[in-house]
């Protein structure tokens, strides 16, 4: 074990959202540490280390190794090699509709709810009376667990006596028999779905780029005023760069949550009819009656693979930035 | 879902006479080899086996037991062993009665079973759905001693895991408190019991009395009728069938009726075990049958509950309602908020015929929900007495009255049991079920579970239901090839 | 903080127009906020009607109210029985809160104060665990949950799973890895003479943890915990999946259990939905500020 050192750093710059590296002078290398210290530093960080390894990655891996056979929970498992994969990408047909599910989950969050989030942290990035009030209503639903939004937004949706489609049966707009089924048309629900999540995910985005709008150096839009621009040529060209850090965080939040998506469609209808996503497959195909645990391991080993790459990508700026 | 289960199992109502029950029960498994055993086991003539008989026209063969809450359980013949007596220890019992009424059910019961035997049972209420899903992380770590499921090939699946303990030594002390049909549809693929059937329901197209004289509706006898009446009632601004399809399995039931009128008993089961494929034209032809039916549905029946449908016909916005006879339940329920009397406007009729060779079987669908004995449960070594007299105890009539009492969708399948009791909905639907010669148990019971489960045949119905005009070869290929790809199946 | 100021261009027009946009602004946000509460209150409102008013009219729920109560709230309480539920959330909660903090301030304190050739690989391994979809994991969690001995008072069927203690491992472990990253980018920021002061006085690895290190980190845990409490309460997964005792559910799970028993009845369904969500809500109303403190102690720093 390599000897433990008081490491030296320097605290972070004030401005720039506070991404920029920490820059470290070089250790010292003397040690004030003693062994039992020593030892004891390796508890607290080994005795963690092995617990989480063991219960998630360890737990992947044996993911993984399940999604080559064709076990059900009981029966002797049997390596069938790529045949579940086969199957899933060939055959079985709630595949690929989950994938395009998962992905306008991505593009809608990326390209309609996370702008609208930053939208409304610029709109409310000033001394705006009653801001908090504001902030507060956007926020609130972030606070709620999903499973209560799914319920919520269920009032609103439902195809007979739902809010939406009772005020447009009242301006006569639709008839009864033709109201617009939220839930049940599969071309449909996936967006209703994404609303009610977007619904949750706008005021997660803007409390993220509202704080790290306020670290923002003011001196760097003063200087912008003076030299003539306007509040979009600020944010654009002045605000925006300096965010980078504060946005990476975000695009990975947003990508994660997208990659997440579980509660709200399995609450609405259990994640069949246009609302399948590898996360539905996944349960309703392992954890269920069927207990098809090789051919489900295999569906939860494509979202990890998925996952992976926007955790790697992160990671490694990370590791570009961070020097510890 | 749970909702779902729940129905289905209610409905098994196996009448007994001379079922051929008892024949689908064991082909479910693939045993063919017993097939003679069964035939053998009960007449296949057409005449009525006269001790097997429920019909409120028909005296009981047996004398029933006065019902009761407090019931010191006569034994039926003088001497027999039971089961039931002072009890000590504990027992633990998983139940997926999660409704209102059929908690109240499980209350008084367990109160009775209390007053038997001195013995309070720890009962662990999971709510339907989620009992059902889970069943296998359930059952396969620390489940409850006894715990609700369902007949036919659903119990046998995992039966034949080695999920459930087999309970011979009850049923040989109960088996004469039921007909032939219930007795088959208990029975694994070893040939040793595992359950005990508690109550069943059919599955029946429902309507409202009034609302039909009021508009000039008569009730349709035939397949044609049906559709010229579903017609006049669309002209009439009237939804003619309401449907709920939330959760997939209201769907199930559609095509079970339609499978057994158009294509018979024999080919339905056949489809159900896999003899019979999903690409057989036979299929095809029940696919074009429903298609005419799919423009008559409530709309936005992909994303309604049965319940929201069940309203509907309530508030006469449909016209028509296929389902279990646990939709009394929510009739009673609206009845209860609003000081209506909607229920006693209730009728149903069974489903109109075809016109073909299989009209004689008057087939349906009675599902039936049994109790049964887990094998994986630390406690029920210790508790094996317990359970077992917990099983006799819910086999007899005066325990599964009380259930009947609160939850009057659930028709009571021992035969000792009161029938004076029962309402004016329940006593046709004894007779109905009593006088099908084919009862089948319901698409996710009488077929493998893995097939049926979300995801499964019940998201493929939704596709189809879709777009019924879409390529039906193709979406037939599909589901025969999910079931091609599913895990060899060990038992029998 | 942040204003845009013009300065030498303070016109009349100028301000006029500023005035306008000011007023379009807050237009624009009423208009915005109503539509974002709107699903809220229409819950609540639903909440406080009865069922029967609904079930028959033909309006459905678009009638007018005839009476508002808080009867489904009183029917509710009783059936659930809520109480217990919200005594399981609790049991899981609170001690998940306290270890997650605990444990990821030590594994902070380690890998932030001290250089050591793994430190980069540790963050990375925790960081990454807290990013995957949980779906992957469940079932082998499961199986391990079933075969893991647990003695006697931590568990009563000798296993992790269907206890309290499974469902607390577990959140402890998803979310050490998000407040070990935030923690330990924060930690980075105090100053460094501290620790040195207090090692050379002699000061052991623990004292300097314990008195030096934890009273300055105050503040982020204070953030951290009521995010963490809120995403724990509002967990649907893991309870729903590590549980087969119906009455261990904590209430989030739970409201897929009560839902069935109240059927098609919305106004009950809306009413347990309200409730689920109050203690969250208010935490929220209280402690707005750390909420938001703790949201971007990861991302500000990172």
């Amino acid at each position: 074990m390599s000897e433990l050192e008081p490491q030296a750093l320097a605290p972070a710059p004030a401005s720039a959202g506070a991404g920029a590296s920490v820059s470290t002078k070089r250790p010292r290398h003397y040690s004030l540490l003693n062994r039992r210290d020593k030892t004891l530093l390796a508890i607290m960080v080994g005795v963690p280390l092995a617990i989480f390894v063991t219960l998630i990655w360890a737990m992947t891996l044996v993911s993984i190794v399940w999604s080559f056979t064709d076990w059900n929970g009981t029966d002797p498992m049997h390596f069938v090699g790529l045949d579940n994969y086969t199957q899933l990408f060939t055959t079985y047909p709630f595949f690929w509709p989950a994938v395009a599910h998962n992905v306008m989950w991505l593009l809608f969050f990326i390209c309609i709810a996370t702008p609208i989030g930053i939208l409304l942290a610029v709109l409310l990035d000033r001394p705006l009376r009653g801001s908090w009030i504001y902030q507060s209503i956007f926020f609130t639903p972030v606070v709620l667990s999903l499973a209560v939004v799914g319920f919520i937004w269920e009032l609103q949706y439902n195809a007979q006596d739902g809010f939406i489609n009772s005020v447009l049966m009242a301006f006569n707009v639709v008839k009864p028999n033709s109201t617009i089924d939220f839930i049940g048309d599969p071309s449909l629900n996936i967006w209703a779905v994404l609303v009610a999540a977007s619904w949750r995910h706008i005021g997660y985005i803007m409390v993220l780029y509202l704080a790290g709008l306020k670290s923002v150096d003011p001196s760097l839009r003063e200087a912008a005023a003076i030299d003539g621009a306007n509040e979009r040529q600020t944010f654009i060209h002045v605000v925006f760069p300096v965010m980078a850090p504060i946005n990476v965080v975000i695009v990975v939040v947003t990508v994660i949550e997208s990659l997440r998506a579980f509660d709200i469609a399995y609450i609405l209808n259990q994640g069949i009819n246009g609302l399948e996503l590898l996360s539905t497959l996944i349960v309703n195909t392992m954890l269920s009656e069927a207990s098809l645990i090789g051919f489900g391991s295999a569906i939860a080993v494509v979202l990890l693979v998925v996952s992976l790459v926007p955790i790697v990508l992160y990671l490694t700026r990370v590791l570009r930035s961070e020097d510890i | 879902m749970d909702e779902q289960e729940k129905r289905v199992g209610m409905l098994s109502g196996g009448q007994v006479t001379r079922r051929e029950v008892l024949k689908k029960g064991l082909i479910g498994a693939a045993g063919l080899t017993v097939l003679p055993a069964v035939i053998a086991a009960c007449s296949s003539s057409a005449t009525p086996s006269p001790v097997a008989t429920i019909t409120p026209t028909t005296p009981p063969a047996a004398t029933p037991t006065p019902a009761g809450p407090a019931v010191t359980p006569a034994p039926t013949t003088p001497g027999a062993p039971t089961f039931i007596g002072p009890l000590t220890g504990q027992l633990t019992v998983g139940s997926n009665h999660s409704d209102a009424s059929e908690v109240a059910g499980m209350a008084s019961i367990d109160a009775a079973f209390k007053t038997a035997t001195g013995l309070d049972p720890k009962v662990n209420k999971v709510d339907h759905n989620t009992f059902q899903t889970q069943i296998n992380s359930y059952l396969g770590a620390t489940p409850d001693d006894v715990f609700t499921w369902f007949s036919g090939f659903r119990m046998r699946f995992f039966a034949s895991k080695g999920l459930a303990t087999a309970i011979d030594d009850v049923w040989a002390n109960v088996s004469s408190n039921y007909t032939a049909g219930f007795a088959n549809a208990v029975v694994g693929d070893d040939k040793k019991v595992y359950g005990i059937p508690v109550d069943y329901y059919p599955w029946c197209v429902f309507y409202r009395k009034s609302f039909f004289t009021a508009k000039g509706y008569t009730v349709p006898a035939t397949w044609t009728d049906f559709l010229a009446l579903c017609t006049k009632m669309q002209s009439d601004g009237i939804t003619p069938v309401a449907f709920g399809d939330d959760g997939g399995w209201p769907a199930m039931g559609w095509f079970d009726i339609l499978n057994l009128r158009q294509n018979g008993y024999d080919f339905h089961v056949g489809l159900m075990t896999g003899a019979n494929k999903w690409t057989d034209s036979k299929v095809t032809d029940v696919l074009n049958l429903w298609a005419k039916v799919v423009p008559f549905y409530l709309h936005g029946y992909a994303g309604l509950t049965w319940q929201k449908a069940c309203d509907s016909l309530i508030q006469q916005k449909s016209g028509m309602f296929i389902l279990g006879l646990f939709m009394t339940g929510e009739v009673a329920t609206v009845d209860a908020a609003n000081k209506t009397t909607v229920l006693a406007d209730i009728d149903f009729f069974p489903f109109p015929f075809m016109g073909n060779s299989f009209d004689a079987e008057k087939a349906l669908d009675a599902p039936i929900d049994i109790w049964m004995a887990s094998s994986k449960s630390t406690t029920l070594q210790a508790d094996l007495t317990n359970a077992k007299a917990y099983l006799e105890f819910w086999s007899k009539g005066s325990t599964q009255v009380l259930m009947y009492k609160s939850q009057p969708g659930f028709i009571p399948t021992a035969t000792d049991a009161d029938k004076s009791s029962y309402d004016v909905l329940t006593a046709k639907a004894v007779s109905i079920v009593s006088q099908a010669q084919k009862i089948t148990q319901f698409l996710d019971r009488d077929t493998r579970p893995d097939f049926a489960g979300t995801n499964g045949v019940g998201s493929f119905f939704l596709t189809f239901l879709n777009n019924p005009s879409q390529d039906l070869a193709k979406f037939q290929k599909s589901v025969q090839d999910f079931w091609d790809k599913l895990p060899v199946y060990t038992g029998a | 903080m942040s204003s845009f100021a013009m300065a030498g261009q303070r016109t009349t027009g100028n301000r006029n127009r500023r005035r306008l946009s000011r007023v379009g602004l807050h237009i624009f946000l009423i208009v915005l906020a109503f539509i974002f509460a709107w699903p809220m209150l229409y819950a609540i409102y639903t909440s406080l009607r009865p069922y029967g008013e609904i079930a028959l009219n033909p309006n459905g729920f678009f009638s007018t109210p005839a009476t508002l109560n808080l009867n489904n709230y009183f029917n509710v309480w009783t059936a659930g029985p809520l109480p217990m539920f919200y005594w399981n959330t609790a049991v899981v909660t609170i001690p998940a809160v306290l270890l997650t903090l605990w444990i990821s301030s030590m594994v902070a304190f380690t890998i932030s104060r001290f250089s050591w050739r793994f430190n980069l690989l540790v963050l990375m391994i925790f960081t990454a665990g807290n990013l995957l979809p949980p779906q992957v994991i469940i079932l082998p969690l499961y199986k391990l949950y079933n075969i893991i001995p647990v003695p006697a008072p931590l568990s009563d069927n000798g296993r992790l799973y269907d206890q309290f203690v499974g469902l607390i491992l577990i959140h402890t472990t998803f979310q050490t890895g998000f407040c070990t990253f935030v923690l330990s980018n924060y930690m980075k920021t105090l100053s460094k003479e501290l620790v040195e002061a207090a090692m050379i006085d002699g000061a052991g690895v623990m004292t300097i943890y314990r008195q030096v290190v934890m009273p300055l980190v105050t503040p982020a845990l204070a953030a951290l915990a009521t995010l963490l409490f809120t995403w724990i309460y509002n967990d649907f997964f893991w309870a729903l999946l590590l549980f087969k005792t119906g009455d261990k559910r904590p209430i989030t799970a739970a409201l897929n259990n009560l839902g069935s028993e109240f059927g098609s009845d919305p106004t009950q369904i809306a009413a347990m939905s309200v409730l689920a969500a109050i203690p969250t809500v208010v935490l929220y109303m209280i402690l707005q500020r750390w909420f938001v403190r703790g949201l971007t102690l990861g991302s500000a720093k990172g």
